[in-house]
């Protein structure tokens, strides 16, 4: 009895402390310390292909629209206003007009205005005068016929057809307003933003530091002084140094399964988060060369794999099967689980998958005494060569004798690019969870990023429906219809989706790691440290 | 001596010139240019977009032009600017020269000092059990990778001070400084260490069996006079060859230790600028690696002269 008691009197007391640190609310100041993984390549967003730009730079800006930053789950029922203070469709839903923030200003002091969301749309679109040195996504607003102003507070975009999914495309972390009066060349070395940080300074391989905007719109945020990335290139460095609590944050999703492992063991108080990365590793095959000409061959290949032994070995099972478009419960488009079971080589008996990818390789003239020999060429790091090497002992069960050919980072895309490869072993990550971005990209025939050389018109006219398609319930069966035929046609096999886990500090406050996307949710306008 | 001192430095021009056109032809043989890197990494390539680049870069002009651009600029201090930062080479290079050379210095301090006196204690005792154990320190120190000793250092200054040794532009205190130089130095010092010990040892084991040491120990000068004056003196020669070379490999090899330990110096650079084909940063760092060897090379021969009397240069 007198333990109860005294069990109570404690849970009473920690209650209590806990009312008080609640009831405290968020502290100002401190300097939030992160490990980043790699230098980017420039200090602008527009400019990058990775989300190594996203993590440092997004601080900086802000957006239009931004999906909620503390909602794990990107969709478009959580995107918020930030520099827009509304928005509205036209009754056809070919125009989105945004009503602005007045009172705005830039880190150098000059006022925000509709001028500026026209010029950094009108540079990605490649209209204006100046011009990106690298402009990845300017296939993202293939539908924007132009962006207009009306007066200094609204500015709307005018569409070709309607195009529902544009407005998650402006709420990615990706898309963030650029000064009119600061060059491109400046924004890659100086960049100049509205947002919650300012930025200091950018060491190649060094670091990169921001410091509080003083004048931020969001009276009272940020609550951090400033924010330090240190360029940690060797990981296992990296993951020392936040154990030592030399760092305060891991790099966002960079922390993989069984280093979660030795973090949890060396920092037992470290707080991890593991979430889908809407990264998808996958096979590009060049099927405009032999073998992989042969349908038969590229179906045998797609029955070949075990999924599951993948997401064992590599994930110790946190990973996730799945289509083109990420998995649920995180995913928000992904095929029911009964519709996935249906395509060749999702079926849950691998046997019987691999028996009849051996009728089809024989078929196509090779068996015991034949085996085909082939290269899987792949990038030189661990998270692409791990798999490529699970996969070539798989090919062995099909007939298929496959060497590894590692490449060189920088010589990677600019391989598959020229479609220099037969089989690839590659990862794909989606910077927001919506058909457009995903299917566009990667399927459409003219995609300069369809390294597989995949073409299907009757399917392009499926992306142009789903695209334009405004009842989000019809447009999700569309994009089920696509995604197994994409799997069906073996158009870049998916093996898995990958979970990845972020750590920080039990002091650092307010962090929500995304569930859909690695790209989006880095602003840490409202992140704190309880020091 | 003065015709061969002359002689040395024309030479040193000619290897240079040399170096300089071996670097530019290698990196242009590589495939891929930064425009290619950029351009392929993003997709969505517009042609015209791509040429235009190439142009502002001065990649699309012949290649002897490039380089007489580049080693006109160089002649003039104008070393370029950096394709991927777009900030003067100098800017770049310069801020990083002193955190390798540091680094590499202390190395080699540590190196001679340990691996000398070492060498010397070894060999005088010859196959007692001071000189099996020396010897299987050496033999660690050669055979253990720096980066596996590096991140052992790392995890046991971890589990044991709580702290680790990674560099801080702005140490807070003495110790914090001295730590975030000195470790590294000592783990990529260890193997540099080891070898100097395993050349001094058998230097000094031929010299000792020389006739004058017998006459030496004859005339009653004392062990460490023998050992230390009359001996090391003439076992030095080789060791200064080593640890000449040692010197030039640790201005450029030192990736790995500035890796592990997070050390923005010139060879994790390097590295990087060589990924993203940032011409203008990998000829000027070359070039200025080639110049530390070759000035190197010629120090240590100009050291042998004046520790040896005997040799006599262009004689």
């Amino acid at each position: 009895m007198r333990s109860v008691r005294a069990l109570a009197v404690a849970a009473l007391c920690w209650l209590s402390a806990y009312d008080v640190s609640l009831a405290e609310g968020p502290k100002s100041g401190g300097v939030l310390r992160m490990y980043h993984r790699d230098s980017p390549g420039s200090a602008s967003i527009h400019e990058g292909a990775s989300y190594s730009f996203n993590v440092p730079l997004m601080p900086i800006f802000n957006n239009l629209v931004i999906f909620n930053q503390h909602v794990a789950q990107n969709s478009v029922d959580t995107i918020v206003p930030e520099l827009a203070e509304s928005w509205a469709w036209s009754d056809d839903k070919k125009k989105l007009t945004f009503k602005l923030r007045n009172g705005v200003k830039w880190h150098d002091g000059k006022p925000f205005t509709s001028a500026d969301v026209k010029c950094t749309f009108d540079l990605l679109m490649g209209k204006s005068q100046q011009k990106f040195r690298q402009n990845p996504r300017k296939s993202w607003y293939d539908q924007v016929n132009d962006v207009t102003t009306n007066g200094d507070y609204e500015a709307s975009f005018n569409l070709k057809r309607p195009q529902p999914a544009l407005l998650s495309l402006l709420a990615s972390g990706y898309t963030p307003i650029y000064p009119c009066h600061v060059s491109p060349a400046e924004m890659r070395t100086k960049p100049i933003g509205t947002g919650p940080f300012k930025f200091v300074e950018f060491k190649a391989n060094e670091s990169i530091k921001l410091t509080k905007n003083p004048d931020y719109f969001k009276k009272g945020l940020p609550y951090l002084d400033g924010i330090e990335f240190t360029i940690v290139t060797n990981r296992s460095t990296a993951i020392l140094g936040f154990v030592s609590g030399k760092f305060d944050m891991t790099f966002p999703t960079e922390v993989s399964i069984p280093l979660l492992k030795d973090v949890k063991s060396q920092a037992p108080n470290a707080i991890c988060v593991v979430e889908p990365s809407n990264v998808a590793t996958n096979i590009i095959i060049n099927s405009s060369a032999p073998p992989f000409d042969n349908l038969d061959i590229r179906r045998a290949l797609a029955l070949a794999l075990d999924r599951k032994a993948f997401i064992s070995i590599l994930f110790e099972g946190q990973a996730d099967v799945g289509g083109t478009m990420q998995p649920a419960p995180a995913g928000l488009w992904a095929m029911p689980k009964e519709m996935l079971e249906t395509i060749p080589g999702y079926g849950p008996d691998v046997n019987a998958n691999r028996e009849q990818a051996r009728k089809l390789m024989q078929k196509a003239g090779y068996g015991p005494d034949k085996h085909l020999q082939i290269k899987v060429s792949t990038r030189n790091i661990p998270i692409y060569r791990d798999p490529a090497i699970i996969l070539i002992d798989q090919l062995k069960t099909i007939y298929i004798d496959a060497e590894l050919d590692v490449v060189d980072t920088a010589q990677w895309f600019p391989k598959v690019a020229r479609k220099d490869y037969s089989l690839g072993l590659n990862l794909t990550g989606n910077a927001v969870d919506e058909p457009d971005q995903s299917f566009y990209e990667n399927y459409s025939c003219e995609s300069e990023r369809n390294y597989t050389n995949y073409c299907n018109r009757e399917i392009e006219k499926l992306f142009d429906q789903q695209s334009a398609e405004t009842d989000p319930e019809k447009r999700k069966k569309l994009v089920w219809e696509i995604d197994k035929k994409l799997q069906e046609d073996v158009a870049r096999p998916i093996i898995l989706h990958s979970r990845t886990g972020t750590c920080w500090q039990p002091y650092v406050k307010n962090v929500t790691v995304m569930s859909n996307s690695s790209y989006n949710g880095y602003r840490y306008e409202d992140v704190w440290m309880d020091k | 001596m003065l015709a061969y001192i002359v002689r040395r430095l024309f030479l040193m021009l000619v290897t240079l010139f040399g170096i300089s056109v071996i670097i530019f032809v290698l990196l242009r043989i590589v495939p891929g240019n930064i425009v290619d890197i950029l351009f392929d990494a993003a997709g969505y390539v517009d042609p015209a977009d791509k040429a235009n680049l190439q142009k502002e870069l001065g990649l699309s002009d012949p290649i002897v032009v490039q380089y007489l651009k580049w080693i006109g600029g160089l002649l003039h201090g104008d070393l370029g600017y950096s394709y991927v930062s777009e900030k003067p080479a100098l800017q770049e290079i310069l801020p990083r020269i002193p955190i390798t050379a540091r680094l590499a210095g202390l190395a080699l301090l540590f190196s001679a000092s340990i691996g000398i006196p070492l060498g010397v204690l070894s060999a005088v005792h010859q196959g007692t059990r001071l000189d099996y154990a020396l010897r299987v320190v050496s033999l660690s120190g050669l055979s253990l990778p720096s980066f596996w000793l590096g991140l052992l250092i790392l995890m046991a200054s971890v589990s044991m001070l709580g702290w680790m040794p990674i560099f801080n532009p702005n140490p807070r205190t003495w110790a914090e400084a001295f730590a975030i130089y000195c470790i590294p130095a000592m783990a990529v010092g260890f193997r540099s260490a080891a070898l100097t010990m395993r050349i001094t040892r058998s230097s000094m084991l031929e010299i000792l069996r020389q006739d004058y040491i017998r006459t030496a120990r004859a005339k009653g000068a004392s062990e460490a006079s023998v050992n230390y004056h009359h001996a090391l003196k003439n076992a030095v020669l080789p060791v200064i060859t080593v640890i000449g070379i040692e010197a030039a490999f640790l201005i450029g090899g030192l990736i790995v230790t500035e890796t592990v330990f997070n050390i923005p110096g010139i060879a994790r650079f390097l590295v990087e600028a060589l990924r993203w084909r940032d011409y203008p940063i990998v000829q000027n760092l070359v070039m200025f690696i080639a110049v530390v060897v070759v000035v190197v090379n010629f120090t240590v021969d100009m050291l042998y002269a004046a520790i040896d009397p005997r040799i006599r240069f262009g004689d």
